[in-house]
């Protein structure tokens, strides 16, 4: 692609060259026809891909946060320096970001030059027809009762047909055309580039306009597109407060079905269906469905449905039987039937702080390890089973805590494994005493909760242009053939000895065969009867069927 | 007959191909090996020929024996080997491909949903496009090559990672699916047949410099220019399926995970891949670095085709889980 030589250009064995003497203007274009050179290109290009294997190596920090988390913990030394040198951020670290940079440098300083190269040859005629044309790659030699001019007449409409750009040269005795076909492959192949670059920056500037939030919304619940609403936000660099659209909606039903193989007892999903009623300002309300490959369009946003699960129900009463905490908490699913492990806060009402961190079984089966979910679809069976931890959920140090996880560095386990009392297993109505007599909890029932992303990307238009005429542009550029051919007539007796030859500028596979087939095609019209036949499988003087001609 | 009934006989139909495969793998091995009988044959015949020259001469000397050039193959008629190993890839790809629509209705949707359908498929896309070529170019002396990778994959894919058939989840409920993978596939049955021819051009290559001197088949085939410029032409047809995975990737991500690009190991792999095959049509117009090193950027390049297929679906975390294991 970095090429700006023409595509014809021979490589020889270069003389070993005599360094001058550089300036610092001199020494700046050097080192900018370094970068700009293909080999450089094509280093950076490759250094590229290799760059991009390490953040495939280590949790990255925007697609996998939770993994980087993991990391530290498991690994905290090998974490630092890790971070240091960017491989948690590892497609916006500098040096990957370095390579990118340099390469689309390199590649505007090679695309500059070709496009103001590519434009004056359009405007440009095929050069003359070199003398001796038995030298070109492809050649061969014809006789026609015609006379020269008649013959070169006949070539030049023949050759205008097939889309050919032709110049007369007379030379002497010798009248000759020279043709070139083929432009769009050079403009192709400048597009291509040309829109890649245009990729980079409508993702450089639009990725500011971008931005993205997490919400989980329960069944029946209600939720308002304003930043505070959100579990967690990400804005782009242009983002500005009071942007987003004030839209709501309200989560009516989650739909799932699943189904079980019946040989190994395995749970797929087969559809999640989420229903919602929207409000839109200045709109009626109205229904809408979110499916997992089907976002919902509201408020120049995307609502996406991600993910899914349970939110059980539980009350907390004081010792007298009052209740004095009721919550629906969000419990995430451990596999696919759904068993979901979650924490339930009680921070007020007892003496001392409150945690409780257990399991939601939809379908329980009692098994050799233990209680499993078999099923995803809670019903009557389903379990809730709760280990009870008192003291400090070290919430009032106003930094943020993770809703899902329980810090139990200041807490004393009262029931659960290796805990005096056994943990408590709840179903729906149950209500059990909490160990030394704090009270008791209440297993109240259970929602389904949705997990949805909303999305605002206005970069999505220029990039569907923009990989559109990339991908024309390699089509193009990949398979338009560049070639010129030359015809040369002479006089010889009363008719004319003919001269046909064609060079590729690129790969041309077929070049011979379409010189084969432009000669035959010429002498038909001169009314000669040529001697071989022209098809896609036969042998035309160039590459037989299946054959290996040279290339 | 219910699905399951149907995927057990579409099973028996890669068992059953895989060992046609493995037939063809041993008939286009005794092929390879007869060229070399033919190329050492025609050899001996041209020593004996001097040295019958040089007694028949003072009958002083020794009889110089040189290495005389074996450029052509001393006979163009195909081997019975060949025909046979021909004729045996025929059979074992229509037996692959029945099996593989069967899949097809017993799963009621696409059967490239698990790493055992991709596999399934990727082969017999590799073996389609390997038959297809040949109606091109006559490339059979790749059977050796094709039917051995063919029959590993898909014998190691069937053992291992075979699956029952199971309703489509919903993150797979979309067009996409049956346009990206396909297209993926479609890209790495190209790949495969390049790097075959990319392997050979450089056995050539090494061979033009004095090298791999017993192995004498390769006198049989195409000259490394040759190869190269057919390995070209298979390898950016491959590259262009290859651009349509992405994109059409990044459309499906889009409506499925609310953006077109977010560096999900599968993701960052795909373009790798794209990066080097990139990289192969750049090289082959730069100086120093057509011929054999575009060669091995192709290898590189499927090779990085296969890793991604295999250690990145098993052991990377990432979005794209659909190994069904």
């Amino acid at each position: 692609m970095l090429d700006h030589r023409p595509d014809d250009y021979a490589d020889g064995v270069a003389a070993a060259p005599r360094n001058p003497r550089l300036g610092p203007v001199g020494w700046a274009r050097f080192a900018w026809r370094q970068l700009t050179s293909m080999r450089t290109a094509l280093a950076l290009l490759l250094l590229l891909g290799i760059a991009s294997v390490p953040g495939s190596l280590v949790p990255q920090r925007t697609s996998d946060p939770n993994g980087v988390v993991m990391y530290q913990q498991r690994n905290p030394e090998l974490f630092k320096t890790l971070d240091a040198l960017g491989a948690f951020n590892a497609y916006s670290s500098f040096w990957f970001s370095a390579i990118y940079l340099l390469l689309f440098i390199s590649l505007i300083g090679c695309i500059i030059p070709r496009t103001t190269h590519h434009l004056r040859s359009l405007r440009s005629a095929p050069p003359t027809t070199p003398a001796r044309l038995s030298r070109l790659p492809s050649h061969r030699v014809e006789h026609s009762a015609a006379g020269p001019e008649e013959a070169l007449t006949t070539a030049h409409t023949l050759l205008r047909r097939s889309g050919y750009r032709v110049v007369r040269y007379d030379q002497g005795d010798r009248i000759t055309l020279s043709a070139e076909r083929g432009y769009l492959r050079e403009t192709g192949n400048l597009v291509f580039h040309l829109a890649l670059i245009g990729i980079l920056v409508s993702i450089a500037i639009g990725s500011g306009f971008i931005y993205s939030g997490q919400k989980i919304v329960l069944q029946g619940s209600s939720f308002t597109n304003s930043t505070i609403n959100y579990d967690s936000f990400n804005p782009g660099r242009f983002y500005v407060d009071g942007q987003l659209d004030p839209y709501s909606f309200r989560l009516d039903s989650f739909e799932p079905r699943y189904s079980i193989e019946p040989r190994t007892g395995r749970v797929t999903p087969q559809e999640y269906t989420a229903r919602v009623t929207i409000r839109e300002q200045g709109a009626a309300a109205r229904k809408g469905i979110i499916k997992v490959n089907e976002p919902l369009d509201a408020g120049g946003t995307q609502i996406y449905l991600l993910g899914n699960g349970y939110a059980p129900s539980v009350s907390i009463l004081d010792p007298a039987g009052k209740v004095i905490d009721t919550s629906t908490t969000p419990f995430l699913a451990q596999d696919g039937a759904l068993t979901s492990l979650g924490v339930v806060k009680v921070p007020d009402g007892l003496s001392k702080q409150l945690g409780l961190r257990g399991f939601f079984y939809p379908q329980p089966v009692q098994t050799a390890q233990g209680i499993a979910s078999i099923y995803p679809d809670a019903g009557r069976n389903t379990l809730l089973s709760l280990e009870v931890w008192q003291g400090d959920l070290g919430l009032n140090k106003g930094v943020a805590v993770n809703a899902y996880s329980l810090d139990t560095t200041k807490m004393t386990k009262l029931a659960g494994r290796n805990a005096p009392v056994k943990a408590l297993q709840l179903t729906r109505g149950q209500t059990v005493k909490l160990p030394n007599g704090l009270g008791s909890v209440r297993f109240d029932g259970w929602k389904r909760f949705i997990g949805i992303e909303i999305r605002h990307d206005p970069t999505k238009v220029p990039m569907a242009v923009l990989v559109s005429l990339a991908v024309l542009g390699l089509l193009v550029s990949l398979f338009v053939p560049r070639r010129r051919v030359w015809v040369a007539a002479t006089k010889d007796g009363s008719g004319a000895r003919l001269e046909y030859a064609a060079l590729a500028r690129g790969d041309d596979p077929r070049l011979s065969d379409a010189l084969a087939s432009l000669a035959w095609q010429h002498l038909d019209r001169l009314g000669e009867r040529p001697s071989w036949t022209v098809g896609p499988d036969r042998d035309a003087g160039g590459s037989g069927a299946r054959g290996w001609s040279s290339s | 007959m219910t699905p399951n009934q149907l995927a057990d006989i579409s099973l028996i139909a890669v068992y059953s191909a895989i060992a046609v495969y493995v037939l063809a793998f041993v008939a286009f091995t005794l092929d390879l090996s007869a060229r070399s009988a033919r190329v050492i044959a025609a050899r001996d015949a041209a020593a004996s020929a001097v040295a019958v020259r040089a007694s028949g001469g003072s009958g002083v000397g020794t009889a110089v024996l040189e290495r005389p050039a074996v450029a052509a193959p001393p006979s163009r008629r195909d081997s019975r080997y060949q025909r046979i190993g021909t004729a045996l890839v025929i059979i074992a790809w229509l037996v692959h491909v029945t099996g593989a629509v069967i899949r097809g209705f017993a799963n009621g949707h696409v059967p490239w949903t698990n790493m055992f359908e991709f596999a399934m498929i990727g082969t017999a896309i590799m073996v389609g496009v390997f038959l297809v070529l040949n109606l091109w170019r006559d490339v059979r002396f790749l059977g050796t090559y094709i039917t051995g990778i063919v029959a590993i994959l898909l014998g190691v894919a069937t053992v291992n990672f075979y699956v029952q058939v199971t309703p489509l989840p919903p993150a797979l409920q979309s067009a996409w699916l049956v346009v990206h993978v396909f297209v993926a596939t479609l890209g790495t049955g190209f790949f495969a047949v390049g790097a075959g021819l990319s392997i050979l051009q450089l056995m050539q290559t090494r061979r033009d410099r004095g090298g791999l001197p017993r192995w004498n088949f390769l006198a049989t085939l195409p000259t490394a220019g040759q190869l190269e410029s057919v390995a070209y032409r298979v390898v950016v047809v491959g590259f262009v399926f290859w651009t349509f995975t992405l994109i059409a990737g990044a459309i499906w991500a889009e409506r499925a995970w609310g953006r077109y690009w977010g560096w999900d190991t599968k993701e960052v792999w795909t373009f790798i891949i794209w990066v080097l095959f990139a990289g192969y049509i750049h090289a082959r117009a730069t100086r120093g670095w057509r011929g054999s090193r575009a060669a091995y950027l192709a290898i590189i390049g499927f090779g990085a085709v296969l890793f991604n297929y295999s250690v990145v679906n098993l052991f990377f975390k990432g979005l794209h889980a659909y190994s069904g294991l």
